[in-house]
């Protein structure tokens, strides 16, 4: 009985999750009268991909692979940089007892109060609408949590499994490689997973820092909206190619992510 | 030739200042073991030596080289941790394997080395498993394999086997022990168990606040101590001290204690004691040279009336409380040579093995 309850309400809350999603695939898959039909269609006649062929050929696809071009490289560089700073402060206290809060400190920034300073100092570099621009600009904006993350957890790897691989003739590198990451792995994809997920869904900087040639999905799903009507079709089918690329990675890498998160916080 | 050479070593962590000025000299096939009680410096000097932490002065040596500035990987050092220190990502035999693998050990002699190192710990069933699968002792033994497979020329151990309960404590003392005649390697044991340090050392040296007290044989410096510290550190139960000062009772010096209790110093020990005469001083004698004086005495013993205040049998030995010139001692005694609180005996006290201390500066006058 009491399991029975239990399992009606985790549907319930499934489904109310899963609500959203399951409409925005389908209004992708919809007719333009199907849309606006009232009582709302559930489930279309028959499934229209025209919205996505649209999209492929009028090249606005290619917003998505931007996407994943700066999030992935913004992710790999900022893990790297991020974590064998996160080492530095955790083993070698470089920067004394507060480096560490200062730095996650410059997180909470919020993006639109220094946005206009970057688009400035970016147009003066000839940064604005370029791969780098956007890539050094997710780097530096998810270092402090990279190394805030990764600090926590190399703190949690006993020192003397360093030690002893120190002593059985590892240099510091092949420390970090051999012992640190293989110790922090679970850490390591879950803080990956957030900073790839931070850059993916980033709008304010890519509206004032993208013009045409490496705008993002998220900047590209705006331009549907139009002053005298919403092409609705083609925002769900952005929507879709720019949900996708995140369910795949997540559900790669869920294991991780569990384990990640529930490890600094259980483990002492 | 001096394996391991320490010069006036100091070592500071901030403002604490840790080893103060050690200068030791260790020979190669030796096994030393660094005792002393909890905080005293024995791991830091330790860690110094193996390059896990910089000296802040003198030089340490290896095999005539100085090491100060090379790192931990260079100076051919093996080191077995408290906590095993064991990756639990990795198999045990590899575990095993990766100091041969960081030193870029061909394969093909790796799983030769690998397997003889756990055929001679007893741990070649084991080598599939992950570490969580093993048991303390196991792990110790998987520990102490990462090591000797190593092949190096300096052998460190910080305190191996005090997350062990007491049974296998004594059952790993011995394999180490064992380890060492077959390996003959320059081994340096850290522990604050005296027990353990009298049991394995060639050589002990004790520390006390950075510095050392003395070192030497386990015996020396159980018979010879230098100071009151370590008269009282080595030996269990410890040594008894008892207040006294040194009189002349017609020809011969004696030793009266604080009730007024005389006893003889025997002409072999009394060389050198002359000028100490009505000095504040203690007398130090261990439990096991105090017994129940039966028949004839032995040459050299001294007597004194007293009262069994406590008995606590261990089965071989019985150890009686007693009170002696107004101090409470422990007398080791045979198991049926006391039998109840309250009963008057007569003790006998070795006056060959005891030891006079200093109150002024708690060194021991004679030996
Ligand atoms: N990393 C450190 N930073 C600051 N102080 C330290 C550090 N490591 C040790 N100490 C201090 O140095 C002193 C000596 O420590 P050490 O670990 O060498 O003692 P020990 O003799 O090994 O003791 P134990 O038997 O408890 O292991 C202690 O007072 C300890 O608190
Ligand atoms: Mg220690």
């Amino acid at each position: 009985m009491k399991l029975a309850l239990r399992l009606a309400a985790a549907v319930l809350v499934t489904l109310f999750f899963l609500f959203p999603i399951y409409w925005l695939f389908m209004i992708s898959l919809k007719t333009a009268d199907e849309i606006y039909s009232y009582p709302p269609v559930w489930w279309p006649e028959t499934f229209q991909f025209g919205n996505y062929v649209v999209l492929f050929k009028d090249g606005d696809a290619k917003t998505v692979w931007n996407s994943l071009v700066v999030a992935s490289a913004s992710t790999v560089l900022a893990m790297f940089l991020g974590t064998i700073c996160a080492y530095s402060i955790a083993r070698f206290r470089t920067g004394g007892e507060h480096l560490a809060n200062w730095i996650i400190s410059q997180r909470m920034v919020p993006p639109i109060t220094v946005v206009f300073p970057i688009f400035l100092l970016y147009v003066f570099f000839g940064l604005v609408d370029t791969y780098i621009g956007l890539i050094l600009l997710y780097t530096a904006f998810n270092l402090p949590y990279v190394i805030w993350m990764m600090r926590g957890y190399i703190l949690d790897i006993p020192i003397a499994l360093e030690e002893s691989a120190l002593v059985d003739g590892c240099s510091r590198w092949q420390v970090l490689w051999k012992v640190v990451f293989p110790m922090c792995r679970a850490g390591l994809f879950a803080t990956a997973i957030f900073t790839f997920v931070f850059a993916w869904n980033d709008f304010i900087f890519a509206l004032v820092l993208t013009r045409t040639e490496v705008t993002t999905y998220t900047v590209q799903v705006t331009h549907y909206f139009g002053s005298q009507s919403n092409f609705w079709a083609k925002i769900s089918a952005m929507s879709v190619l720019g949900t996708l690329p995140v369910f795949i990675v997540v559900g790669f890498m869920q294991r991780y992510l569990v384990r990640g998160i529930s490890m600094g916080a259980v483990k002492g | 030739m001096a394996d391991l050479k320490i010069g006036g070593l100091h070592k500071y962590y901030g403002s604490l200042h840790v080893v103060k000025g050690i200068d030791l000299e260790i020979p190669e096939g030796e096994f030393t073991v660094l005792v002393g009680q909890s905080g005293c410096g024995k791991s830091t000097l330790l860690r110094t030596i193996a390059g896990l932490e910089t000296a802040d002065k003198g030089s340490i040596e290896i095999g005539g080289q100085r090491v100060n500035d090379l790192p931990p990987k260079d100076r051919d050092i093996a080191m077995v941790f408290q906590n095993y220190a064991l990756y639990p990502y990795m198999r045990i035999y590899d575990n095993i394997a990766f100091g041969l693998r960081a030193r870029k050990t061909p394969a093909s002699e790796i799983d030769g080395k690998v397997k003889a190192a756990a055929k001679m710990l007893a741990i070649e069933h084991l080598l599939d498993r992950y570490p969580r699968q093993l048991s303390g002792g196991q792990l110790q033994r998987v520990a102490i394999g990462r090591a000797v497979v190593r092949n190096a020329r300096l052998y460190l151990f910080d305190e191996p086997l005090s997350n062990l309960d007491a049974q296998l404590r004594e059952e790993m003392r011995g394999e180490i022990k064992r380890l060492h005649q077959e390996l003959g390697k320059t081994m340096i044991y850290v522990t604050h168990d005296q027990i353990e340090a009298m049991t394995m050392a060639d050589r002990i040296v004790l520390l006390r606040e950075g510095v050392i007290e003395q070192q030497g044989a386990p015996l020396d410096l159980y018979e010879r101590p230098a100071t009151r510290y370590v008269a009282g550190f080595l030996g269990s139960p410890t040594m008894n001290f008892i207040p006294a000062v040194i009189i002349l009772n017609g020809m011969k010096l004696s030793v009266r204690l604080g009730d007024g209790t005389a006893l003889e110093i025997p002409s072999s020990r009394s060389g050198g004691l002359g000028p100490w005469q009505g000095k504040p001083l203690l007398l130090g004698v261990r439990p096991e040279h105090l017994s129940r004086a039966t028949g004839e005495l032995r040459p050299g013993a001294a007597t004194c009336d007293t009262k069994v205040d406590l008995v606590q049998p261990t089965g071989s030995r019985t150890y009686a409380t007693l009170n002696v010139g107004g101090t409470q001692v422990v007398a080791e005694m045979q198991a049926h040579d006391v039998s109840a609180p309250g009963e008057r005996v007569t003790l006998a006290i070795d006056m060959n093995r005891m030891i006079l201390v200093d109150t002024a500066t708690d060194k021991v006058i004679s030996s």
